[in-house]
This record gives structure tokens, sequence and C-alpha cells, in this order.
């Protein structure tokens, strides 16, 4: 047989034609390649945090609230402490001596409001899942064994449930010092919604609920404290291994909250396990853990177990939203209204805060059309639940299926094809920078050409008529078109400006070696998006190396550039700018370098006629080989005496990259879901999903398709399968995975993923992101889709997660 | 709980007889990451839901949460860091890295023999019995069809002959 490396399907392919290439010699930028460096991920040799152990280590373990809310009246830990490998019993007293409370709020988010928070709850815990006790032992069954003999007596209080009334002034109060339970609220109004919805042929309205969800990333939340103690604090030198996709915001986190400088707390971000949003927050048992390391001085690991997965790590969503369009009687959108309602929990989340997302659904709701008149009213509410925060997608997904329901709804009281009417009111392709009714300011975007792409792909006309002919035979099948905005690559003004210690900016710095291999150091790591790959295929076409000789190395706030990491959909557009960066003036260094060794430095013009290419010097006019690389590093690094005093080959560039030319680099994308409705049983089928999506140059397609891919199965999954149960007194009701449904794989359809490239202007390379898009169109596509398929009866659902019951109920089956 | 008494077991893991002492509640995956430092096998529901932790017992994939250590005492236990990867195992790493079927990777070694086991089990599978085949695996990072790609290539090369036919009676 064939060696395995032999088979066919390992032949590269070679990059995407159309757009301009970046670089003089491109050969991976736009290609797809397989990832370097993931062998190791299928012979089972990566390095989660679960993974390493350290000398000393103990295990810490939490006793978390079981109610919602309670007054903690006494812990007695005395039959704790006699348990076979118990070190220590913490409890919040203990830990907020070494670590300060926290109050998440940003300068721009006006108003927003919150408690102070601790590392483990004082007197009072505020939901299911909140740590109050932490115990360590030397193994972790230990741990959850000694956990079994610790006796807390609680008074339980009223709990806040329901965002409805947790306004009103009944309803306790869960922080009285803050007066009453609104965190954030927030109203945008264009001007002349009311003539528009006066005037207008056709008024669609309806109300719009999306239940809680969660990340669920396979490996939990964890990490490792490693307090290492000196003589005083400040000698002290704290090392954390975490799960993680912010190193250097977790570094200045530790360094605020446990008045240690800089040089005193390093963060290593191994391999992660999914992140997804849920592991760029600053938990409380994160401090919780860092805290027992410095009682005990020894390492402390923390790993989650699925329960405290699902009671402590953010939840996300969980909005009522009463929205209204009005439209023209031959399809012009005048106006849209919304009023969202969502639920945080008892604390707004640190440090991103989280009224974000409420903000987002107002920033975005109508986002891809031309109308002028937008009025949005928003309310943030505490509660007694998980806290909720920025989770893939932070709002587009309500916001898009909110603004799509509405435009089909309105389309369809008119007679007009839902493609049509999307068509007639976006913004045009060749009307940006344009500024959408929200104020938000669009760069450059291409819904039209998307709109024509998918129409093609999902062969439309083909679809209708088969839904025509299925009908007629008792089948119902629907289409659902999602139009999209996503913003990505943020400017400060996401989290900077308001005070936030998040950086925008991300740097690289790329080494050559002695062996003429680039070494590539990214304050971005790797959560399984490709990062490094495509910082491999950047830095390989910038420098001019082959991709085997180019290594990454990222999740190290002791060697990486300073940087903002993972989240908003900046991995390639940031991180990827500064590779490219450094990497051209690498190039240029180093072709300085071969000009004074070949003695070319004279009259050969400002590149002295030289190039290089596939890691070897070359003669531009000729290509004649003259110097490889390996070559030039012998001579740079260990024969400096050769080399022309005044001299001195700069053989390590670093560059850093911030988008300040917008607030966001916006991105655009169509998807359109294909279902089957059983309208005896209520169940769907999902028969086929369409996306096309312009996320600018695209580096790597095969790594953004099935990125694309896995954010559309999330969006799935929030539309029609996941949600957090509570029950009346405030306890989740399906903290499993064998009862909180997650996609599997024989429930999803082959998805068709296409590209429009659409560069930004605003970067060498161009990329925008795309790791969000997929979950903020899946969900309005499939919605859209379901209630084409129930328009025959008169029928439509309106609250994600849209379960059978759901539609058995809007058929009056129920 | 208190400590309960020790097992002596012996279980051939990945070739290698392997003797430790366990308590009887011990599950197997435990017994493989903490016991005997093989960290390939993951843990991501500990009730036999995700799939992450993923093992073959005398050849037949289980959850290794699911199975107590002492049920393995005197039986075979291949995990993926398996020292010699069956061909078709190799190839499903070759055809997972080339589709892009792992982004983190935290679900690739249960995902991987869950797949060996349908390849070697339904050679005859299509891609829609790939879909329900891999359904007792959890990927929270791939929309899962670059996975179902990658077995269905390495269904293919078995189906043209690529690899020696499974011996009589060895699952």
């Amino acid at each position: 047989m064939n060696s395995p490396r032999d088979l066919p399907f390992l032949k590269d392919a070679p990059p995407a034609a159309g757009l301009d290439p970046v670089t003089d010699d491109a050969c991976h930028i736009g290609a797809s390649r397989p990832r370097t460096g993931v062998r190791r991920l299928t012979e089972g040799r990566g390095q989660f945090v679960d993974d390493i152990e350290l000398p000393r280590m103990v295990h810490v373990v939490f006793w978390r609230s079981p109610v919602a809310h309670a007054r903690i009246v006494r812990i007695d830990s005395s039959a704790v402490r006699e348990r076979e490998g118990v070190v220590g019993v913490f409890t919040g007293h203990d830990v907020a001596r070494l670590c300060k409370p926290w109050v998440a709020t940003l300068a721009h988010l006006a108003g927003i409001k919150s408690a102070p928070e601790y590392a483990l709850a004082l007197d009072r815990a505020h939901w299911q899942g909140e740590p109050v006790v932490a115990i360590a032992a030397e193994t972790r069954v230990q741990a959850e064994d000694a956990l079994q003999h610790l006796i807390v007596e609680w008074d339980e209080l009223p709990a806040v449930l329901d965002t409805e009334t947790a306004l009103d002034a009944g309803t306790p109060v869960i922080h009285p010092e803050l007066g009453d339970n609104l965190c954030f609220e927030r109203t945008l109004d264009t001007g002349g919604v009311d003539d528009a919805f006066a005037g207008a042929d056709a008024v669609f309205e309806d109300t719009y609920v999306f239940g809680r969800h969660t990340g669920v990333t396979l490996e939990p939340r964890c990490q490792i404290a490693d307090w290492r103690p000196g003589r005083a604090v400040a000698d002290g030198h704290l090392t954390v291994y975490h799960s993680q996709q912010a190193p250097h915001m977790m570094q200045d986190l530790y360094c605020r909250q446990f008045t240690l400088a800089e040089a005193q707390v390093r963060v290593i971000c191994r391999d992660v396990g999914g992140s997804f949003g849920i592991k760029v927050h600053a938990y409380p048992d994160d401090f919780a853990t860092v805290a027992v390391s410095m009682l005990l001085g020894r390492p402390v690991k923390f790993v989650a177990d699925r329960l405290e997965s699902f009671t402590s790590d953010i939840h996300a969503r969980e909005h009522r939203i009463t929205a209204r369009i009005a439209a023209s009687a031959n399809g012009d959108i005048a106006a849209f209204e919304i009023d969202d309602l969502t639920g945080i929990g008892p604390f707004s989340m640190f440090p991103r805060t989280s009224g974000i997302e409420g903000n987002q659904v107002v920033n975005l709701t109508g986002g891809p059309y031309k109308h002028k008149h937008y009025r949005a009213a928003l309310k943030v509410v505490f509660q007694n639940k998980v806290p909720t925060c920025q989770y893939r997608g932070v709002g587009h997904p309500i916001a898009c299926a909110v603004t799509e329901a509405l435009v089909d709804g309105v389309a369809r009281q008119l007679g007009i094809d839902p493609f049509e009417m999307r068509l007639r009111n976006v913004i045009p392709d060749d009307a940006y920078p344009a500024t959408g009714a929200s104020g938000i300011k669009l760069e450059v975007l291409s819904h039209e050409a998307c709109l024509r792409r998918a129409r093609a792909l999902c062969n439309y006309d083909a679809l209708r008529a088969d839904q025509a002919t299925l009908r007629a035979k008792g089948v119902y099948r629907g289409i659902g078109i999602a139009t999209l905005i996503e913003l990505t690559n943020p400017s400060a003004a996401f989290y900077g400006v308001g005070g936030a210690r998040i950086a925008s900016q991300d740097g690289a710095t790329l080494r050559l070696e002695p062996s003429g291999v680039v070494t590539v150091l990214s304050s971005v790591g790797e959560q399984g998006q490709g990062t490094e790959a495509i910082y491999t295929q950047i830095a390989a076409d910038a420098v001019g190396v082959a991709l085997e000789h180019v290594r990454v190395i990222t999740g190290d706030t002791d060697t990486t550039p300073y940087g903002g990491g993972t989240w908003a959909s900046r991995g390639a557009g940031i991180g990827g700018e500064a590779v490219l960066l450094a990497g051209l003036v690498l190039r240029e260094n180093i072709l300085k370098t071969a000009a004074v060794i070949l003695k070319r430095d004279r009259g050969e013009g400002a590149d002295a006629g030289l190039r290089l290419r596939s890691g070897t010097v070359v003669d531009a006019a000729t290509g004649e080989v003259l110097l490889p690389l390996a070559e030039l590093g012998r001579i740079a690094y260990f024969r400096s005496d050769t080399l022309p005093k005044g001299f001195t080959p700069e053989l390590m560039v670093t560059r850093h990259y911030a988008q300040r030319d917008y607030p966001f680099i916006f991105t655009n994308g169509v998807q359109v879901s294909h279902v089957e409705v059983d309208v005896d049983t209520g169940f769907v089928k999902l028969l086929g999903h369409w996306a096309v999506e312009d996320c600018g140059r695209v580096i790597n397609p095969m790594l953004v398709d099935e990125q694309i891919r896995g954010a559309i199965v999330q969006g799935i999954g929030g539309a029609l399968f996941e949600e957090c149960l509570y029950n009346e007194q405030g306890g989740l009701a399906n903290g499993s995975l064998a009862d909180y449904l997650v996609p599997m794989a024989a429930e999803m359809p082959d998805i068709v993923v296409a590209h429009v490239q659409t560069p930004t202007q605003s970067s060498k390379l161009g990329a925008k992101g795309a790791g969000e898009a997929g979950t903020a169109g899946a969900p309005a596509a499939v919605m859209n889709a379901i209630n084409d398929a129930l328009a025959p009866f008169g029928a439509r659902v309106a609250s994600q997660p849209i379960t059978p019951e759901k539609i058995l109920r809007a058929l009056g089956r129920l | 709980m208190t400590t309960q008494a020790l097992h002596r077991i012996q279980v051939h893991i990945n070739g290698t007889p392997t003797t430790r002492t366990v308590e009887p509640r011990r599950h197997l995956v435990d017994f493989l990451r903490e016991d005997c430092g093989l960290k390939g096998s993951h843990l991501g529901c500990e009730h036999g839901v995700c799939g992450a932790c993923t093992v073959r017992l005398d050849g037949e994939i289980v959850r290794g949460c699911l199975v107590l250590a002492v049920q393995a005492d005197g039986r075979r236990v291949d995990t993926v860091e398996t020292a010699t990867p069956s061909p078709r195992l190799r190839a499903l790493q070759d055809a997972f890295i080339a589709r892009n079927a792992l982004q983190c990777g935290y679900c690739t070694p249960g995902m991987l023999l869950a797949a060996l086991d349908l390849v070697e089990q339904r050679p005859g599978a299509d891609r829609e019995t790939v879909r329900a085949g891999i359904s007792g695996n959890y990927c929270r990072c791939t929309g899962y069809q670059a996975i179902v790609d990658a077995v269905c290539d390495v269904l293919a090369l078995q189906r043209a002959g690529h690899f020696e036919p499974m011996p009589q009676g060895v699952a």
C-alpha cells in the first residue's frame, strides 16, 4: 500500500486567484494548507492544562452555592480539615485579604453599574454556582471526598429571576446599594420614526425571545496557579497556566487584583480546548485559585467539572425584544424599532462587562439596510442566575434574527420575495463607506454580490419549485434567508476608550534563526482556529521561506509581544497584519545583510538587485542562486568578524498593528437555510445550509470554511436545541450534557460555503474576521426557514430555541 | 465517600503489560490519565455523553468515564497514544489533518477511535452512516463536516484496497 504520507488528499492546493498578491512572492496566503504542528493533537500528545503536572501541586475544588440567593450563616470546615490529603480550606474572607474585589463597568457605557464581586462569596451568594469555599488537597479525589464533609448553613433569600419583573417596585433589589436591579440602559433615536410608521403601507411587529445558552467548550475552564513566595510579596512570582484567550489581559488583572507588578506575573496558554468567548473573561474561581496558591505556597490546579461549567461559565443571550418594521407598498424599508430587555445575572462580568451584548443589539439591528429611521431602547437587568457575557457572536445572532424576521414578515405581507426584498433594501455595494441608521461606520461591504451568489449557490428557484410541489403533498419545507453584518478587527473603541486595560493592538516578532528558519512570536494565541497556521503562511510569504521553515510561538506573556489576544474576530486581521509587517521588514533586513555579504551594496539600486525566494537569496534579474539563508545566518551570527565595521545585521524584527481607521471593520454575508417541518411532531429536519461570506482576503480557505461551519452549527444549536433551563427557585435544571442538547453530527446538514472577497483598506493584508459570522446568521436563517415552512398555516415561531413543542403550539396543536 | 480497599490489576495498555493498584471506584479514564500518565484521553462530561474519553477495551470502543479500571483487569486497552497505530488509524490521523477535521483537538483522540471503529466495522458506510456513527462524539469547533469528509476519505481508501483486510474475528 501507499505510505500514508503519499495519500492523494495530502497534495497541496495552489493559492486562490482573484486578488492582487500581498507580497512579491505569494505562495501561501490565500491557499488551503493543512495546519502544521497539529499531528501531535491526533496522537494524544497535546498539552492541555489538565495534562500538566507540577511538583508539589495540589488540587482545589469549590463549594458552590446550591441555591440562587442565600445569606451564608455558618461555615464549619473542621471535619474537612481532618480528611486525608487536605491541605487547606479557605473562605471568602481568607481570600479577600489577598485579592481585591472588582466592579465591572466601562466608561463608554454611560451609567452602567454593578456591585463589588469577590473571588469567593463573602456573606451572601448571588447565584447557584457562585464559589463560596475553596478546599485544596493533594489529589482531586481527596478534595472532592473532603467537600462532602463541609458544613454550610444558609438562609435562602428571595431570588430575582424574571427579567420582566426585575425592575418592579415589589421585586427585591439584589444589591441594595445600587438602588435598583438596573445594570445599564440605553436609548437611540434617529428621529422620524413615528412618522415613518404612521406613513407606512405595511407594518410588521412581533416579540422575539432568546433563551439562555452557553459555550460548552469541550475542555472545561481550567488553570494552574503557581505562586513562588518571596521574602516580601514584591519578591514573589506568579505563573498561571491557563486555558484562556487573552493572556496579557489576565496578567494585567492578576497584577491589579493582587497588587503585583507585571514582572511578577507570567501567564502561559498552551493548548486550549475550545474557547468561543467563554475563556476570555476573568472568573471568580480564577482569582480564588491564585489566592489559594499564595496561601499555600504551592502550585494549585483547578479544573471545572461539567456541572460547574454549566453553573459558572458565562451564559449568553436571554433577551426579550419587541420589534417592528415599517415599509412602503413597493417594499422600501422606512424604519425599524426595537425594545430589548435582557437579564445578565447578579454582576456585570469582569472585565468586559455584561452591557456589551445588549449594546451590540442596539448597534446592529437593521445593520445591512439603508433605511434612515431607527429607534431602540435597551434595559439590562440583574437577576440571580449565572452571569452572562460575551459569547461567540455577542449580540449579532439576536440582532440578525430580529432584523431578518422583521424583513421576512413585512415582505410576506407585501407579497415580495425575500431575496428581492433584501436586494431592494441593502446598502448598495457601490455606496461605501457608509453609515448605518444606528450610527455604525461601514468601510466596505458586498451585500448585493453576496445575495446574488447565495441565490445561485442554493439554486433558489429550484428550492421554491420543490417547496410548492411538496406542499401539495402535505410536506412542509421552508427556505430562510439571513443577511448579516459582523464587527471584526476592533479598534480601541471597543474596550480601551472605556478604561478597560484590554489591548486592541497586537504584535509579532520574527527572528531569522542561524539555520534559516523563521521563528514567529505573536501576542495572539491558538484555540483551534488555525491562528498559528495562518501566521505560518503569512510569515512564509512575507519573508520568502518555505512553510516548513516557519515555527510559531504564542501564549506566553514572558516571551511574546504585548497584545489583546483572541476575541471579536481579530486574530487574522490584527495579529496577521502584525506578522505581515514584521515579515516584510525582516525580508528587507535579510536582503541588506545579503548585499553586504555578497558585496552588492553599491550600484545595484536600493534592493541591490536581490530577491528572497524559498529560503534563498537570488539575483533578481537572472534568478541565479546566490546565498541560502542558512549560509547568511551562519555568517551573520557566527562570523561577524567578516562583516564591515559599522554594519550589524538586524535579523529580529517586531511590528505592532492596531486598526485605527474605523471603530470596527465590518464584514457581511448571506446564509440560506432549507428545512422540513413535520407538522405532526414539530420536528425540524435541516436539509441544507449555504453561507456566502465576505471576510476580506481569505488567508486559508479550508480553515475559514470549517470555522464558518463550526460557527453555523453553534448558531443552529442556539436556534434549535440549546437552553439553560431554570426552575422556579432559580436552580439550573439541565446542567449536564445529557440534558443540555449540543448539536451532533447526524442532525447537521452539509454546509456549503462560498466567498466574496472585499479586502479592507485599513491594512496591507486586507483580512477581516471570520470566526463569528456563522453564529450571527444561522439562527436568523433557520428561524426564517421554519416560519416559511409554517406560512401555509398562518403560524410562526419567534422564540428560540425553537423546540418541537413551540412549533406545535404555534400550529395550535398543543 | 470513604477510601476503599485497593485492588491490584494488570492491564495490557497499548501493548504493554501494566500493573497498578487502584480503588474499585476509579474510572478507566482517570486510571489512564492519572495512574499511567496517558493524557491523550480527555474528560469532557464525565457521564458518557461527549465521547472525548473514548478508548478501546479488548478492541471495542468504550467510554473511559463509564468503565471502571478494575473492569479492565486482565484485558487489553488501546488509546490514541498507541505506539503502533494501525494503518487505518494512521490514515485517519493523516486525513484529519489534511481535511482540517480538528480545531482545538480536545475531542480528536476520542473522535479518531470512534471513527476507526466505524471504518473497521462498517466498511460500506455512506456519508449519512458516518454522520450517525460519530454522533456519540461531540465536537464543538468544527461543523462536523470536515470530520465526515476525513472519515469518508479513509473509507474510500479502504474500499480501494489500500489496507490489508481486517483479520477474521478481530475487531
